[in-house]
């Protein structure tokens, strides 16, 4: 694929004269509305926690040491590493890995579907995948709850064709969550698949065939390589707010443990009201995605450097 | 032109596409079918009945719910415009603007508001709304959503932008184009799909919001999300569910328009 | 006190002064309150009554109403509602207004047993609005057994293990498990402490799922044979037609009250202070009653409340049951050993 005319991640410097005024903008809106309030947020982390939520104005690190350091129940036991939230950490990874999975599973044929239809139909399946999104969150969930509960439709239909001998127990399973991440971000895996897709030069695949390679190998060693900037796109966009979700972990999971949303969700609107670990978790949690999301960006530029 | 068409098929794609659709709608029709029970249920069937839409209309919220409709519909349609607009501008410089030092920098800002729960950032930015003075109102869940809505936006355009050579814009630019000309005569037709798909994520992650927006309105000013979040102690209502058919019904409405236009538009392109 | 009565004074000359001139509008009120819990017409009434423009604003927990108040909203809103242990918290975190005697003209409809309660003692700075218990009920087409016993929840019967649901609520689901123990709901000694935390753990493994906003619905489908809830709303699931039954344990339930307060920095004070009296008459309480199927405190409402509430079995505790408790305000302390055992159990 080397030299290919449609190597993914084409870096060009026809705009690079305006690049600052084309910047500005969105420099300008997130460095106030964004980075301002994460700001005091990460200064937050380092305060001191006011009883029933709130900060006072004096620098600890209480909050991280809660994060990393088990001193039992009563707090007063030689401190040994803290196993609770790095398992919430990695319990909350796993539940949005599988739910990108699945997202990809699904939505990568839809979108190369739509992709391949005739022109005057593609908006239209781009209104279709995002329409049910016209309905809010929680009716939603709410809805598949009541699908996939034990002796709700889903279990019926399955048990009246009789593919199933019992209901299947879904509902408060991590299935349940994934399923439900899966249905919160579809769409969001879907669009910015098509959008590279579509852009996708179909003589490509024919050249492909030409040199007879198979289905198969037209798909994962052309297509795929060809939209990798849409792919990565997806996946961040469905991976990333997975991990800080809570309403279909809640909802379909049933609660019974925490994930990285609910657990801050816990510091500022539940009874622990602790603002400072709140905000420390969130940084935790922000240094890491922001780490991946760089260590990608810098490797896809690598890639193209090469490809150039 | 037939084995060309071949090579495009994939076997199977068109099924999972089924099933997306499946996924997708499956939910809406538990929604749908609960909109018109009699009972106050949404788990027991106890009869057609219009009284749930009688209620969106004439009951004594149906001020509230209209207002809130509203707000919800113009706040997804500004706050998605805007932000794609920011979007398409930083994709371009970040895409086509060589390399520069503080890019790796600007990924990070633009992508920061996913990757901080939604709680944190409606905390912090009430918190600093506050300490900046900003009157709490219609202007302030604009503004927070606008900024939650960029990433949403730029990612799809991105990636679509970088699917597109370089060397369409330096042919133009070598024919004497300008930036401007590049970029509406050459660029941006190409980079349509991605704009859309950009401007649809944000408008529904808009619609959708309910946590940034409680903690950042001001009194009185209501979305649909949060006229909806009634749940607490009385439980969902089928009247909310009768208020999402009817939601369902005015973006199908767009659809279809969508999709005529879209034949009449192809229509005539399909001539040369 | 000198101060106190001239404004009591000029209060009250404001109040008959307006009231003198119902015609005009008199401004403007801000309330901070729950979710889908007044009447529209209710306010609507208010509204007409005192010529007064009334917005609100929503919060879906009594934290998170805290939360936006600290993070900056103080001073934009009038009254808002919070639950008992909240009005001892908002007091002690200096966030409410006193009123003063004679600053309310209804105040004396007060049902003597909500005059002096624990968390604002002689109700200084709120009235009451709704109240009601938490306890938990029981899908009898799947357990027809005896129910008044916490140890349906905590130690439960065969027939019911893996199809419980408990409210996602740290200081209902603890008061409830320390009444099981019979132990104090503040307690500071370890070993109790120890055995509420092993006793949570053990129990957890036969619970489906933590739920608020779901409690009643998952009680209708029958997902839950049992599940914790409060009584107005399992009512409301009795009357979809679910055969549930509302327990009130031996051992005790939990009593919630939620309150009217005055918020410090009240942009219109005066017009809070008319909406309480107004909320304090017996036809306007009942009305709010009615629609949220919730008890209020005021005397003569009781009478003007839909039959089927006034005589409902959740509403009406069986002769003999234990009483119902507050959940109570730990200090900070004791309170951070109760959050650790929270997190240990959803960890």
């Amino acid at each position: 694929m080397a030299g290919g005319v449609t190597s993914s991640g084409v870096v060009g410097d026809s705009f690079a004269a305006v690049r600052t005024r084309l910047l500005a903008p969105s420099w300008l809106v997130l460095l106030f509305f964004m980075f301002a309030p994460m700001v005091v947020m990460l200064i937050y982390s380092f305060l001191t926690k006011e009883f029933r939520g709130g900060v006072i104005w004096s620098f600890s690190l209480g909050a991280y040491d809660q994060f990393f350091l088990d001193r039992g129940l009563f707090g007063d036991e030689p401190p040994k590493i803290e196993w609770t939230y790095i398992t919430i950490f990695l319990r909350s990874i796993w539940q949005a890995l599988a739910a990108t999975v699945l997202c990809l599973l699904i939505g990568f044929p839809t979108a190369y579907f739509i992709a391949t239809r005739p022109v005057s139909q593609r908006t239209a399946w781009l209104f279709l995948i995002t329409v049910p999104y016209w309905v809010n969150l929680l009716i939603r969930t709410v809805s598949m709850k009541f699908l996939i509960r034990d002796n709700g439709p889903l279990n019926e239909a399955l048990l009246a064709i009789g593919l199933i001998d019992s209901p299947l127990a879904l509902i408060n399973t991590d299935f349940a969550v994934q399923l439900g991440l899966f249905y919160s971000y579809l769409p969001f895996m879907v669009l910015p698949l098509y959008a590279s897709i579509e852009r996708y030069d179909f003589t490509l695949s024919e050249a492909a065939a030409d040199l007879y390679a198979s289905r198969r190998a037209v798909l994962f060693r052309v297509v795929v390589p060809s939209v990798k900037p849409g792919l990565v796109a997806g996946c961040i966009l469905v991976f990333v707010p997975s991990l800080g979700a809570f309403l279909a972990p809640d909802l379909l999971g049933g609660a019974k443990n925490f994930m990285i949303g609910s657990l801050i969700e816990e510091q500022f609107k539940g009874n622990a009201g602790n603002w400072p670990f709140g905000a420390a978790v969130s940084m935790i949690l922000l240094t890491i995605v922001m780490l991946v999301l760089l260590v990608m960006a810098r490797s896809r530029t690598r890639d193209v450097g090469s490809a150039a | 032109m037939s084995r060309a068409h071949d090579v495009r098929h994939m076997p199977g794609f068109g099924f999972l596409a089924v099933v997306c659709l499946l996924v997708l709608y499956l939910p809406l029709l538990v929604v749908m079918v609960y909109s018109f029970n009699e009972s106050r249920s949404i788990t027991l069937w106890g009869g057609f009945s219009l009284r749930w839409y009688a209620e969106i209309f004439y009951g004594p919220e149906s001020p509230k719910f209209k207002t809130a409709a509203w707000n919800s519909l113009t706040i997804a349609l500004i706050a998605a415009t805007s932000a794609t607009l920011i979007a398409t501008s930083a994709a371009i410089a970040m895409v086509r603007g060589g390399s520069f030092r503080l890019r790796s920098a600007t990924f990070g800002l633009i992508t920061m508001p996913i990757m901080v729960p939604e709680i944190v950032t409606a905390v912090a930015t009430l918190v600093f709304f506050s300490s900046i003075g900003f009157v709490l109102g219609y202007a302030s869940i604009l503004v927070a959503h606008i900024v939650f809505c960029i990433p949403f936006a730029y990612l799809p355009i991105s990636s679509r932008l970088q699917g597109i050579e370089s060397h369409y814009d330096e042919a133009a630019q070598d024919l004497y184009a300008n930036r401007w000309q590049t970029f509406r005569y050459v660029l941006l037709p190409m980079l349509l799909p991605g704009v859309l798909s950009g401007f649809l994520l944000a408008f529904i992650i808009s619609l959708d919001d309910f946590i940034i927006t409680n903690f950042v309105k001001g009194a009185g000013v209501e979305t649909l999300p949060t006229a909806i979040f009634g749940a607490v102690k009385q439980g969902i209502k089928p009247d909310i569910m009768a208020l999402s058919t009817l939601l369902l019904g005015v973006s199908v409405l767009l659809v279809t328009a969508s999709w005529w236009l879209g034949r009449k538009d192809s229509a005539t392109h399909d001539q040369h | 006190m000198k101060t106190t009565l001239l404004k009591t004074g000029l209060a009250l000359g404001l109040t008959a002064a307006l009231a003198a001139t119902p015609a005009q509008a008199a401004g403007s009120l801000s309330i901070y309150h729950w979710f889908e819990y007044i009447p529209q017409e209710l306010l609507d009434k208010f509204a007409a009554e005192h010529g007064v423009e009334v917005t609100m604003d929503t919060y879906d927990s009594n934290e998170s109403m805290l939360a936006a108040l600290k993070a900056g909203k103080l001073g934009s809103y009038d009254v808002a509602v919070p639950g008992d242990y909240m009005v001892k918290i908002m007091a002690g975190e200096g966030m409410l207004d006193t009123i003063a005697d004679g600053e309310l003209a209804n105040k004396g409809n007060i049902e003597e047993q909500w005059l002096d309660v624990p968390f604002d003692p002689m109700r200084q700075h709120s009235i009451p609005y709704q109240w009601g218990s938490t306890s938990f009920s029981v899908n009898r087409d799947q357990y027809a057994g005896d129910i008044s016993d916490t140890a349906m929840l905590f130690d439960p019967p065969d027939e019911v293990k893996g199809k419980i649901n408990v409210l996602d609520s740290q200081g209902e689901v603890m008061a409830m498990a320390s009444m099981h123990l019979g132990m104090p709901q503040c307690s500071t000694d370890r070993t109790q402490l120890k055995e509420l935390d092993a006793l949570l753990q053990s129990a957890k493994v036969h619970w489906a799922s933590f739920g608020s906003d779901v409690a009643k619905d998952v009680l209708v489908s029958g997902d839950a044979a049992v599940g914790m809830i409060w009584n107005g709303f399992s009512a409301k699931g009795r009357a979809e037609g679910a055969n549930i039954e509302y327990a009130y344990p031996k051992q005790g339930h939990v009593v919630w009250m939620d309150n009217v307060v005055l918020l410090k920095d009240a942009p219109n004070r005066d017009n809070a202070l008319k909406f309480m009296d107004f909320l304090l008459e017996p036809e306007n309480i009942a009305a709010v009653s009615n629609f949220a199927q919730y008890m209020a405190g005021v005397n003569g409402a009781l009478e003007l409340l839909d039959e089927s509430l006034r005589t409902s079995p959740e509403s009406v505790p069986p002769a003999g049951s234990a009483p119902g408790v507050f959940v109570e305000v730990c200090d900070q302390a004791t309170q951070e050993v109760y959050d650790a055992i929270w997190t240990r159990l959803k960890k």
